[in-house]
């Protein structure tokens, strides 16, 4: 202090005599003790809270047949099939498949696209139909056409065109990737031909609605794809969502000019139920019909990437950081204090005549008390997904995997918010210069609208997602770590881990209040008196 | 008594911010409630299934905190100037003083904790009906005539009174204002986001039944009484319990410590 003091009434404002500041602000938090210990606090509420999340009971499951379960409920550790992303994907389907060996392509004719769902509330009947309640109607992302995969092992890299049953011809592979190609549903007077080349890794998908005029859709490399591989025709049709309700489905599809240059014409398909024995049994039995050259393919399920949420198994790791909660009212209490302290014992008037030039006091303030949360943050934040994906392991719970850069994002992320948070509680404690004022304001825009959005959910879906758009709530987002996909069907909400605003978009609305406030804040520093 | 009471009560009545902020009560209180009744949609009756009452008083959930302010400055503002070096040689009767601040502060939270929650009932019932909650569709008009709204209407304003104490109590404990609130505000808002990630439904149950804030807002519950995870009487009990406990320790520490 003695040093910035000199430093300051030689006047010019140099790095250097930031530096000084800076290091008198580390100074004035690191000796008073019931800070450093609230930080501590901060830190083992961030890690404690996030691991007892984790430490649930097991979630039993019950076998199923396709005429309702079997047998009592049981232990068991159901799983995704991981894609070749790492991704946890749905890979279920009806596959009508032959060998097809090199350069070579596979095309065909769709005509006719229908589907068939359970009853709400009801799966599967009893007796030798369990479809017998089932009624008729198509599935918008019901999915009929060619695949090409390495192999029939769920999780193996694909290319596929299909016809949906609402959102025209795409192009999918690999699980994540989507492309749009003629719009508009299939029927026998507006059939859909389907073509599929494959040139090395290459493999480029065409589509016409002639058999004549033919458009390219897409091209996708599918590295290290074997010399032979397995092609043909497909069908499969995901679960229908509500919010409050889901059921299987099925789509039954007719395909001809089914051919593959070099193979023999109609001889040589085998029929085969992909993942239909999964734990999951999100999907039903598929089957398939030839005659005279037409194939009817019934199938259901899903090739997509998986996420949390009605249409799949699993918890969401992220519930672990429910902990930052708890980390994040002590960081608040923190930054406010860290101001108004200054306030409340007269030091402000102290602080400023040592540096008069009262924009860089707050700066260095903001520095010093975003530097301790973040590394606060990330000592609290780092153990909750090793420690929490073991603990939720060891109790058979499924978790969707996560790529390293994801998890340190999270890390990170959570880290970064705590740290904005607490600047932000600094600004406003210099704006209202009254810390029960100051603290309340910041939780209730980031803790309680939140809360709003997500735990009490008594708002309407639109107005939530509002919520967590324009408030520094927005910030939350960064804990999402699963993309919303809108090729799949599923309930998108904060109440599953999907957030209205991108992971660094959300983060930015936190920024910019933090910012704003910032500067709010130091034009009041500048003009009030102390 | 009456003498500290009255020098509590010129104490916050003279404080500018004091009415500043018990308007504040009000007006978040009833704002929230009418944007969430405005933001409701009933088509059909068999479309909607609402706790009209509840929904309609949703705005103590913010109304509370400012409450807590008013509560927490009462005694942490005194810690803050010195005042309450003053206030105890004027007042040795240290439990008189709290019981007096108690007093005052109640009653000015039950003053304004009755505006907001008229107020809210009233938004709800001019905006219910026009967004499909008619009676046609099974939703009576909100009215205190009956037994359940007031129940529900009465219950709250004694919540916000019993959040006030629950406040007053930590902040004589703790004697920092920015402590206090801090405290308070977790204790409300953490139990409801920890009942979500809960990893079993008893253990969320059991959680919703000891939280302050769960399980006293049971008693704005008007439908599915049954399935409540506690009565609303009941849960009104738990936050009296926990005041109770608040005010305790803050009576205790305000005898043995030195101010």
């Amino acid at each position: 202090m003695t040093a910035t003091m000199e430093r300051s009434a030689t006047g010019t404002g140099s790095r250097d005599d930031f530096g000084r500041l800076v290091r008198a602000e580390w100074t004035k938090f690191r000796t008073v003790r019931g800070w450093v210990i609230a930080m501590v606090i901060a830190a083992a509420l961030t890690a404690g809270v996030g691991l007892w999340a984790a430490s649930g009971p097991q979630t039993g499951c019950q076998p199923v047949s396709p005429n309702g379960p079997i047998g009592p409920p049981a232990p068991c550790k159901p799983s995704n099939p991981v894609g070749p992303g790492g991704e946890a994907v749905s890979d279920s389907y009806y596959f009508v498949h032959q060998a097809m060996r090199g350069n070579s392509s596979i095309t065909v004719r769709v005509t006719s696209l229908t589907g068939r769902r359970s009853p709400p509330g009801g799966g599967l009947a009893p007796g030798t139909d369990p479809e017998q309640n089932f009624t008729s109607g198509i599935q918008p992302w019901a999915k009929a056409g060619i695949l090409i995969t390495a192999s029939t092992r769920q999780g193996s890299p694909y290319a596929a065109l299909m016809a949906t049953g609402g959102h025209g011809v795409r192009m999918q592979y690999n699980y994540t990737g989507d492309t749009p190609g003629l719009p508009g549903t299939v029927s026998a007077a507006s059939p859909r031909w389907l073509r599929l080349v494959r040139a090395g890794d290459t493999l480029t998908g065409y589509d016409s609605a002639d058999g004549t005029h033919w458009a390219r859709v897409g091209t996708v490399s599918l590295a290290g794809l074997p010399a032979t591989v397995q092609a043909g025709p497909f069908v499969t049709s995901p679960p229908w969502i509500q919010p409050q309700n889901s059921g299987l489905t099925v789509a039954i599809a007719t395909f001809d000019h089914v051919s593959i240059p070099g193979a023999a014409q109609g001889t040589g398909w085998h029929g085969a139920s992909i993942g239909a024995n999964a734990q999951a049994a999100s999907s039903l039995p598929g089957m398939f019909h030839a005659a005279d050259g037409t194939f009817t393919v019934t199938g259901s399920g899903d090739i997509a990437p998986a996420g949390p949420g009605p249409a799949n198994i699993g918890e969401p790791a992220d519930d672990g950081f429910a902990g930052a909660f708890a980390g994040l009212i002590v960081v608040i209490v923190m930054g406010a204090m860290f101001i108004t302290a200054e306030y409340r014992r007269g030091l402000i008037r102290t602080t400023l005549a040592a540096a008069p030039a009262r924009g860089r006091v707050l700066a260095a303030k903001a520095m010093v008390i975003g530097g301790v949360t973040f590394v606060a943050g990330v000592i609290g934040a780092a153990p909750v997904i090793p420690a929490g994906t073991r603990l939720l392991h060891s109790h058979g719970n499924y978790v969707f995997p996560m790529s390293a850069l994801t998890e340190v994002r999270l890390v990170a992320g959570t880290a970064a918010l705590l740290a904005i948070t607490a600047v932000l509680a600094l600004a406003a404690g210099t704006i209202l210069r009254n810390a029960a004022g100051a603290i309340t304001a910041v939780v209730a825009l980031t803790v309680v609208a939140y809360f709003f959005s997500v735990p009490l959910a008594v708002l309407p879906a639109g107005a939530a997602d509002w919520l967590l758009r324009v408030t520094p709530a927005a910030g939350f987002a960064i804990q999402q770590y699963v993309p919303a996909y809108p090729q799949v069907n599923n309930v998108y909400t904060p109440q599953h881990g999907y957030f209205p605003l991108a992971p660094w978009a959300g983060f930015g609305v936190l920024c910019l209040w933090a910012a704003a406030a910032l500067c709010l804040a130091t034009v009041l520093l500048r003009r009030r008196d102390a | 008594m009456s003498a500290a009471l009255h020098a509590e009560w010129t104490k916050l009545r003279t404080l500018p911010g004091t009415g500043w902020l018990l308007l504040g009560v009000v007006a978040a209180t009833v704002i929230i409630s009418a944007t969430v009744s405005a933001s409701m949609g009933c088509s059909s009756a068999a479309a909607c299934h609402a706790d009209v009452t509840k929904l309609s008083l949703t705005g103590t959930y913010l109304g509370q905190a400012v409450v807590a302010i008013v509560a927490v400055l009462a005694v942490g503002g005194e810690y803050a100037t010195g005042m309450i070096r003053t206030t105890l040689a004027a007042t040795p009767r240290r439990t008189t003083l709290l019981a007096a601040k108690a007093g005052v502060v109640t009653a000015v939270t039950l003053v304004a904790g009755t505006l907001a929650v008229l107020g809210s009932l009233l938004a709800g019932r001019l905006i219910l009906p026009g967004h499909g909650y008619t009676p046609a569709n099974g939703y009576p008009v909100l009215s205190l005539a009956n037994g359940t709204v007031l129940r529900a209407g009465a219950g709250t304003v004694l919540y916000l009174a019993l959040i006030a104490l629950l406040s007053l109590g930590i902040a004589a404990v703790v004697r920092d204002a920015a402590v206090a609130i801090g405290a308070v505000l977790g204790l409300l808002y953490l139990f409801p986001i920890l009942t979500q990630v809960a990893g079993s439904p008893g253990v969320a149950r059991h959680l919703q039944q000891i939280g302050p804030m769960t399980a006293g807002l049971e008693i704005q519950a008007s439908t599915g009484l049954r399935s409540l995870p506690i009565g609303p009487w009941a849960g009104l009990g738990v936050l009296a319990a926990w005041a109770a406990a608040a005010l305790l320790a803050g009576a205790l520490v305000l005898r043995l410590r030195d101010a």
